[in-house]
């Protein structure tokens, strides 16, 4: 009989400690929502319809950024047979996409997209990442410990890793000339430098009202999707583009939750296991070996 | 007998007044040539030859839109455009903001809702949109240099000329 209760007892512990693991979990996940961005952030619409690919906008921002020298002067051509990557020296840089059946080529430019819910910032364990209510993704050197999470957590592989620094190696990344610029309510570099207004800055929610007059107004020109407005839960930097996105680079697979989302149920799970386990744990092995103590304190007293 | 019409005046004007100094001799369609001087910080004025251009365009609307009194070409703009007459300014820079982005014109855009071309591309856009849209298709030089000259702070900032980045920079650097 003392075995059947004690066997009714620990059924009963376990199924008690699933739902205060369910209940802990649900009412979590509801005070956790998606946060969706600032309302008043700022952006940036990219239409590779307009672009020649020029590099105006990779000059620019070496000059505002105070980026080392490039390797090749900002107006060589040949650069673009290659596709590139952003970097410690490069913010930006625009890749050049043959396409099928086109007579042109289609450029791209890449910088930080300055996500709404941005994976570098919510995998930052020592939070060197912020999200500004202007829309700029920041990053404080200062207390980073150079784990380089971010530029794994980062869906767009963006931030880059200053390596050549033996002392002081840093996070790299577009900044969206925040301490220049964007703070002051003027916008980046590159959208200044560039001719044919490629990039076009505003609030985000007006540029997302732009983006789609435009697929409207000219839909033989344009694919009916602009790549930021939903992916990875939405980002500041947009594009428009008149091939399949994947055809220019982009990741179409991506999908529209944020990043976090991703972890989130698990983790917040992690207090629970922290807090909970160990005393549940220890309740049963108190419980389990109470007839041995009880043994113990019985032959002590004989 | 040498009674200029008013809209003719008017473009003059609005030319001088947009571009600094223009350079008019005669006046049947507006200026004879117009000196571009928005890109003064990279690069030398542009002379932008405006007989040339309008002999070759031939039709005013091309690049004025509706503000010359001819109808517009675009279908989307004979909407609203296709009798509104000529309009007071006809150069570039009455419509096209030169600093688009800065926030007072951005507020501008804002707080009045009644603006239907909210769209409207900057001064530098609308040149170049337009400029480089037809030298393409007509085969005409369309590279930055052949209408911009250089000066030495675009060189600096585009890292060319004496700037440039010497040749061993390049290979030094391969690989990660």
């Amino acid at each position: 009989m003392n075995e059947l209760s004690r066997r009714k007892f620990l059924k009963g512990g376990l199924a008690g400690g699933a739902m205060v693991s369910l209940l802990g979990k649900s009412s979590k996940s509801e005070a956790a929502p998606s946060f969706g961005g600032y309302p008043d952030s700022m952006g940036v619409l990219v239409d590779l319809t307009r672009c020649v690919g020029c590099r105006s906008c990779e000059a620019a921002c070496n000059k505002e950024q105070g980026l080392p020298a490039p390797d090749l002067p900002f107006d060589d051509m040949s650069v673009l047979e290659e596709k590139r990557r952003t970097s410690e020296g490069a913010y930006t840089v625009v890749n050049k996409y043959e396409i099928p059946g086109k007579d042109h080529p289609l450029y791209r430019k890449m910088q930080c997209n300055h996500c709404n819910e941005p994976a570098c910032l919510t995998s930052c364990f020592v939070n060197a990442y912020r999200k500004t209510p202007e829309g700029a993704v920041m990053y404080d050197p200062t207390v980073c410990v150079g784990c380089r999470t971010c530029m794994i957590a980062c869906p767009f592989y963006v931030p880059a890793y200053s390596y050549s620094s033996v002392l002081n190696p840093v996070i790299k990344k577009c900044i969206f000339c925040y301490e220049t610029r964007l703070k002051f309510g003027r916008p980046p570099a590159c959208v200044e430098a560039c001719p044919k207004e490629v990039l076009t800055f505003g609030k985000r929610t007006n540029l997302l009202k732009i983006a789609h007059d435009r697929i409207r107004n000219y839909p033989d020109k344009y694919v009916d999707q602009v790549y930021g407005e939903k992916e990875v839960g939405g980002t500041a930097w947009m594009y428009l583009s008149s091939a399949p996105f994947e055809e220019v680079g982009f990741d179409t697979h991506l999908g529209n939750d944020p990043i976090i989302n991703y972890v989130k149920e698990f983790l917040t799970v992690v207090p629970m296991v922290l807090t909970i386990w160990p005393a549940l744990f220890a309740g049963f092995h108190l419980l389990a070996t109470r007839k041995d103590v009880q043994n113990k304190e019985n032959s002590a007293g004989k | 007998m040498d009674h200029i019409p008013k809209l003719t005046m008017r473009i003059i004007l609005a030319m001088v007044l947009a571009f600094g100094t223009a350079q008019i001799s005669s006046a049947m369609d507006g200026p004879d040539a117009v000196e571009l001087n928005a890109l003064a910080e990279l690069y030398g004025p542009v002379n932008f030859d405006h007989t040339m251009h309008t002999d070759i365009a031939g039709d005013c609307a091309v690049c004025h839109h509706h503000t010359t009194g001819t109808p517009p070409q675009d279908p989307r703009c004979a909407k609203c455009h296709a009798k509104s007459g000529p309009a007071d300014e006809v150069a570039c820079q009455s419509c096209h903001a030169a600093k688009r982005f800065e926030a007072e014109y951005l507020n501008k855009l804002a707080a009045d809702n009644t603006i239907y071309h909210v769209d409207r591309l900057g001064l530098k856009a609308a040149y170049h949109q337009r400029c480089m849209g037809c030298h393409e298709e007509s085969g005409a030089p369309n590279g930055c240099q052949d209408c911009h000259t250089r000066n030495d702070a675009g060189d600096k900032v585009f890292h060319a000329g004496q700037y440039a980045p010497p040749p061993s920079a390049h290979k030094a650097k391969e690989g990660h």
